[in-house]
């Protein structure tokens, strides 16, 4: 075997999506994320009520992915063939689920403000 | 906050594995990324395919001074990894297409002819345009050529529903009208028959994923018990590699997909939807409903006419007698084969380029700095075997047919997997993409 490269990700990943929509989604998730930290810094706090919404809207965004992966490919959940595969589409689905709760809480705190809850 | 950690921790697990599955596509290491060569050496390429386009990127990142030309009269350039996808109507034809141009780097000179001569002991080639070119190192990236006359009664104008014909190696317009006729088939029912030629050929995959990927397409219709599939093998086996021929038997017998050993198609009577196949009994004549033909394969004319060919192995196909290790020609050393064109025991297909590329790249590169190139080939092989619309088999084998997955204990290579169908349907494209611009 030989060696995988970072840069080979990066190549195929810019292939697969195209250089421009591929690098656009690396920056809206980064600009999410550095939403979510600089949410946290200014509320000092992780406000328990927002995480709660977060925590309930998780579902919804990991079947979101879980249906996305299989509209964009002819292939359906009767093709889950062995173990990997489960945890394949266990990934897709954690990885929709966090991404949508950090989204959610974000928005939450940008629409409310730094809410009196405590 | 604990949580929120762990949930970051998760989704870097995820980005890791999906990431290591468009690896396995990968089939391996990244360009090289090593100091620039100072040279003014003449490099010729033939061929603009996945091997040559390749090449061209990989050695003008390599190389300082390099005059590099690339010989291809097509001006179009073809995924065929894809064509499987678009005979099954999983994608239409455009999907295999996109012009040779775009993948060539700046910097070199692009003619836009063939070869007409090629003449190794002169360093030269004259193309079909009449231009001489002199070169120091010659890259031989032609690709096969595919033998549609060895079949008689065949033509290319029969392939679509009409006639019943498939013929999905000829090209992406070919590969769609192919899969018409496999729609029609599939909908209306009858006898299908399926087979590969006698000579080597490229992804000896093909043949058996357009069969297997037939019967699901018949079951999912709810039309299963209106066909029978037969495929003709040309030897005892189903495929090269024993323990991956026993497994394909067992899908076949589970599926109920008929073979028959020693068959290799001749002729076809088009008008009565009959194929004549030679067997060690004599001529056997089966009639048809619908036929998947794939012809004999060899090297280019011009090739064979050259002297690089072997003498005395594949005599009929005139593959080019490079080193299996080195990919280095035994008796001309200014020359180097890549992809199909290279006489080996193994590997047509765009993985094995994948592989060929590196080794190379190392050795012309090397030798022009002064220094021995060590990299070499080992065979590799990968073949994602489409087994239904949703499901593949990642086979990746050696010279030695050993199995050699890029993933051991994580991705069976014998079991049918949806992240294996994932690789072929969504990663295998980028990565082939990526591979032509010399970055994977």
């Amino acid at each position: 075997m030989e060696e995988f490269s970072l840069m080979t990700f990066v190549a195929v990943f810019e292939e697969m999506f195209g250089r421009g929509l591929f690098w656009t989604m690396v920056a809206v998730a980064i600009v999410i994320t550095l939403a979510w930290v600089y949410i946290l810094l200014r509320d000092r706090a992780l406000s328990m009520r927002k995480f709660l919404l977060a925590q309930l809207s998780m579902p919804v965004g990991g079947l979101a992915a879980v249906w996305f992966v299989m509209l964009m490919t002819n292939s359906g959940l009767r093709d889950i063939g062995g173990p990997i595969d489960w945890l394949v589409l266990l990934g897709v689905f954690v990885a929709g689920a966090v991404g949508f709760a950090i989204l959610v809480y974000v928005v939450q705190s940008f629409l409310r403000g730094k809410t009196a809850e405590l | 906050m604990t949580e929120f950690e762990q949930m970051k921790a998760s989704r870097r697990g995820f980005i890791g594995l999906a990431a290591g599955g468009s690896a396995a596509l990968a089939f391996g290491a990244g360009a090289a990324q090593a100091s620039r060569q100072r040279t003014n050496a003449r490099i010729l390429i033939l061929g603009a395919g996945a091997g040559g386009a390749a090449i061209a990127n990989r050695l003008t990142d390599r190389l300082d001074g390099a005059q590099i030309t690339v010989l291809d009269g097509r001006a179009q350039h073809w995924y065929q990894p894809g064509f499987t996808l678009i005979a099954t109507g999983l994608r239409k034809a455009e999907y295999a297409t996109s012009t040779t141009e775009q993948w060539l780097p700046r910097g070199i000179t692009y003619v836009n002819e063939y070869a007409a001569e090629i003449d190794p002991d002169a360093n030269r080639v004259i193309t079909t345009g009449g231009q001489r070119i002199e070169y120091d190192y010659l890259i031989v990236a032609t690709g096969l050529t595919l033998d549609w006359g060895a079949i008689e009664g065949f033509d290319l104008s029969l392939i679509g529903p009409e006639h019943g014909v498939s013929a999905h190696y000829a090209s992406p317009e070919a590969a769609e009208k192919s899969w018409h006729a496999l729609d029609r088939f599939t909908d209306q029912g009858g006898v299908g028959l399926f087979g590969r030629p006698a000579t080597e050929m490229k992804c000896a995959g093909a043949p058996l994923k357009i069969v297997m990927m037939a019967e699901d397409i018949a079951t999912t219709k709810g039309n299963r018990n209106k066909v029978d599939l037969i495929y003709n093998a040309q030897a005892q086996n189903l495929f090269g590699v024993p323990i991956v021929d026993h497994r394909v038997r067992q899908i076949f017998t589970d599926r109920g997909i008929a073979y028959r050993w020693q068959h290799v198609l001749t002729s076809m009577d088009p008008g009565a939807k009959t194929a004549t196949y030679t067997t060690p009994e004599g001529e056997v004549t089966t009639a048809y409903d619908f036929i998947n033909v794939v012809p004999p394969q060899r090297a280019p004319q011009v090739v064979r006419e050259s002297g690089l060919s072997w003498a005395d192995r594949w005599t009929d196909q005139g593959w080019i007698e490079v080193d299996q290790q080195t990919l280095r020609h035994a008796r001309y050393p200014n020359v180097f084969g890549i992809g199909d064109i290279n006489g080996v025991p193994k590997g047509k297909t765009a993985a094995s380029v994948k592989w060929h590329l590196p080794v190379v790249e190392d050795h012309l590169v090397s030798e022009l700095g002064g220094r021995e190139g060590s990299r070499v080939f080992d065979g590799y092989t990968s073949c994602p075997m489409i087994t239904r619309i949703g499901r593949a088999m990642l086979i990746e084998f050696d010279y030695q047919d050993r199995l050699v997955p890029s993933f051991p204990g994580l991705i069976a290579p014998l079991e049918e997997l949806w992240i294996s169908w994932l690789m072929k349907e969504v990663a295998l494209k980028a990565t082939y993409n990526a591979m032509l611009r010399g970055r994977a």
